[in-house]
């Protein structure tokens, strides 16, 4: 089990003050100008030699992304970064965790990581949801730039550097970074073609680099404990310490930082009281947030808990949101509610996605009942395939990696209830 | 359509909310908002003004807030926009109340991680004090609506009630919260279980015990 004095969140449940002076005591802004002081390149290769990929879903190397960013950006065209707080994935709970109860992690890793990439101001794009952690955020940043370590000569490192909170209101899709750099500049969230990609046109048409929140806030701890450190937890393309965050039928679910790659088991075992009804209770498990697919009890127990490891089981590690599910379990209502939400949150740009989300969704709640046909599996099969990798974002994607995952594994279960309904078992036992 | 939104007459609207304008604070905040955007890129700030905006209407209606029509011009000339920009904004967001709601909006979190907590049983509390989904109970005291994932899932099911959120809850919990509310008191905020600090594992946490009754610097032990 990674040692406590590992871990980078320390307050992670806020058992102590989020404000500056606590934050500083904990070991944030120290010395903040002579971590930076190494210069733009050599912050960048070192939090790619930090293994560092990022936290948001989809875990590109974050340095890679950052050295993407022009070196020379004039004055009519500066850099952005965007923080992308908009944390919507269904079991994802961990930006919150940080945004209030340590705001200054972030704040600190903004500037250092707005530097690097030669940024003139970081955007955090809070959900609209989280009002209360806004409020600590805004409080935060004004303690930042009441003690100089924002702004003009921000941390007296001699670079100048702004931060802005802003705040959505409520659309899932915004966390998709197009739609986000859409959202900053007043308008519907709805995705962007790419190319170009946002570090050459993004936020007002400058370069722009969007970052999840985790992936900004650990970066002032790589840089005072060194890229070896942080390199030296997690397999080989996995590594680092990470934040999980376990909901549904455990004992004790919680968020915890721990080593990426720490076996499903142990991560159950030790932090969150075992599964409700013990390890033979277990049905299945979601292991990294609602779009990607879920994966059998007998599949996931010794599974490492990173990028590597959860693609092996034909799933993801997404945003590290594990979703367990024990037997009592409804587990077509339970991804039908899913596809509720994709139809929910679909913005409505591309036909497939917008169609295809409530198709899927009404076939999913047919397919609850067993008001169907069995042939309707394949259709609903074939349906999620055309929406897939047909549409400008990853939603549609999101929205059809779920209900395959239900087919591939849960193909009996959902034959039994459609038989179920039409009275056809009564014949199956008769034979 | 039959779910949509019922969205009033807009004759009275415009009687009643034609004169709108912020008030001094609610301008003051608007302003420092527009602030956080370069020179012409006012536009950016349409959805904290809009905020603002349902904000005030809460206050003057002692409910939530929404947005009449008016209210929405109103922003809009605020930020030079045209209506239309505007309006698709105000309609594309689901924190934005197209319609007047309750002194309390009533959001439960149904998505699947709350679901498998039992927030059918927080539903089902709401309903046997007579919140309908959809709808605002005839006192104006509540409005009920199932919402996507609030985020908040380590400590589910939960609910958002106007700004607050509330969390570990089961049927009896939200029953109390909701009795406390009717009878004007405000209900502890946050998780609902006795002894839960936050989104530590329940009965105690398992990591970073020194951080429980002071606060514990760990760079001495790098």
């Amino acid at each position: 089990m990674l040692a406590d004095k590992d871990r980078i969140f320390t307050n992670l449940y806020g058992y102590q003050d989020f404000a500056l002076k606590a934050a500083q005591k904990r070991g944030d802004w120290d010395k903040t100008a002579a971590l930076m002081k190494i210069g733009q390149d050599a912050i960048i290769e070192e939090v790619k030699a930090s293994g560092l990929r990022g936290r948001g879903g989809a875990g590109f190397p974050t340095g890679m992304k950052w050295s993407f960013m022009p070196k020379a950006p004039t004055p009519e065209r500066p850099n952005f970064l965007v923080i992308n707080a908009d944390e919507s994935e269904p079991g994802s709970c961990k930006d919150r965790e940080i945004i209030r109860h340590d705001p200054h992690k972030l704040i600190e890793g903004a500037l250092i990581a707005g530097f690097a990439m030669r940024a003139r101001a970081a955007y955090i794009y809070i959900r609209g949801e989280y009002i209360f952690e806004a409020k600590i955020l805004e409080t935060a940043v004004a303690e930042a730039y009441a003690a100089g370590l924002l702004g003009k000569n921000a941390a007296k490192s001699g670079y100048d550097f702004d931060v802005f909170v802003h705040r959505g209101a409520g659309a899932y899709i915004c966390g998709e970074e197009t739609a986000m750099i859409e959202s900053l500049e007043g308008k519907k969230g709805q995705p962007r073609l790419k190319p170009p990609f946002p570090a050459g046109a993004g936020l007002y048409g400058c370069p722009t680099t969007v970052n999840n929140v985790e992936s900004i806030a650990v970066v002032p701890t790589i840089l005072r404990r060194g890229a070896t450190w942080f390199k030296s937890f997690g397999r080989e393309n996995n590594h680092g310490t990470k934040l999980f965050q376990i909901s549904g039928h455990v004992e004790k679910p919680c968020v915890v930082e721990e080593e990426m790659g720490i076996p499903f088991r142990e991560l159950i075992e030790k932090h969150c009281g075992g599964i409700r009804g013990g390890w033979d209770n277990l049905l299945a498990v979601i292991p990294g947030g609602s779009s990607v697919p879920l994966v059998p009890a007998a599949m996931m127990m010794d599974v490492p808990m990173d990028f590597d490891g959860c693609k092996a089981v034909g799933s993801g590690l997404g945003t590290a949101a594990v979703i367990v599910m024990d037997k009592s379990t409804d587990i077509v209502r339970a991804i039908s509610r899913l596809s509720y939400f994709y139809k929910h949150e679909s913005c409505g740009q591309c036909t497939p996605c917008r169609e295809g989300t409530g198709w899927m969704w009404r076939v999913m709640e047919k397919m609850r009942t067993g008001d169907a046909d069995i042939g309707d599996i394949d259709t609903l099969y074939d349906v999620t395939k055309q929406v897939e990798g047909h549409t400008i974002c990853a939603l549609g994607d999101a929205a059809a990696w779920p209900i395959q995952g239900l087919i591939k594994h849960f193909r009996p279960e959902m034959e039994r209830r459609i038989h179920d309904a039409k009275g056809d078992n009564m014949l199956e036992a008769a034979e | 359509m039959a779910d949509a939104i019922q969205i009033p007459d807009e004759a009275e609207t415009r009687a009643k909310w034609g004169s709108f304008a912020f008030s001094p604070e609610y301008k003051a905040k608007a302003d420092m908002y527009i602030g956080r955007y370069p020179a012409g890129r006012q536009q950016s700030a349409v959805m904290a003004l809009l905020d603002l905006a349902q904000r005030q209407v809460g206050e003057e209606t002692q409910t939530q807030g929404w947005l009449p029509v008016p209210v929405i011009e109103y922003v809009s000339s605020y930020l030079g926009m045209p209506y239309m920009r505007t309006y698709e904004v105000a309609t594309f967001y689901t924190m934005y109340n197209l319609a007047p709601v309750g002194r309390y909006h009533v959001q439960v979190c149904g998505t699947t991680p709350c679901m498998l907590r039992g927030s059918d049983d927080i539903i089902a509390a709401c309903k046997k004090r007579g919140l309908v989904k959809g709808a605002t109970t005839p006192d104006g005291m509540f409005t009920l609506n199932e919402v996507e994932c609030m985020g908040n899932c380590a400590s589910a099911p939960m609910v958002q009630i106007n700004d607050d959120n509330y969390e570990d809850l089961d049927y009896g919990s939200m029953t109390a919260i909701l009795d406390d509310l009717a009878a004007g008191k405000q209900p502890k905020i946050g998780t609902q279980l006795p002894g839960r600090h936050t989104v530590e594992p329940f009965g105690g946490a398992t990591t970073l015990h020194a951080m429980v009754d002071k606060n514990h610097d760990y760079r001495g032990e790098w």
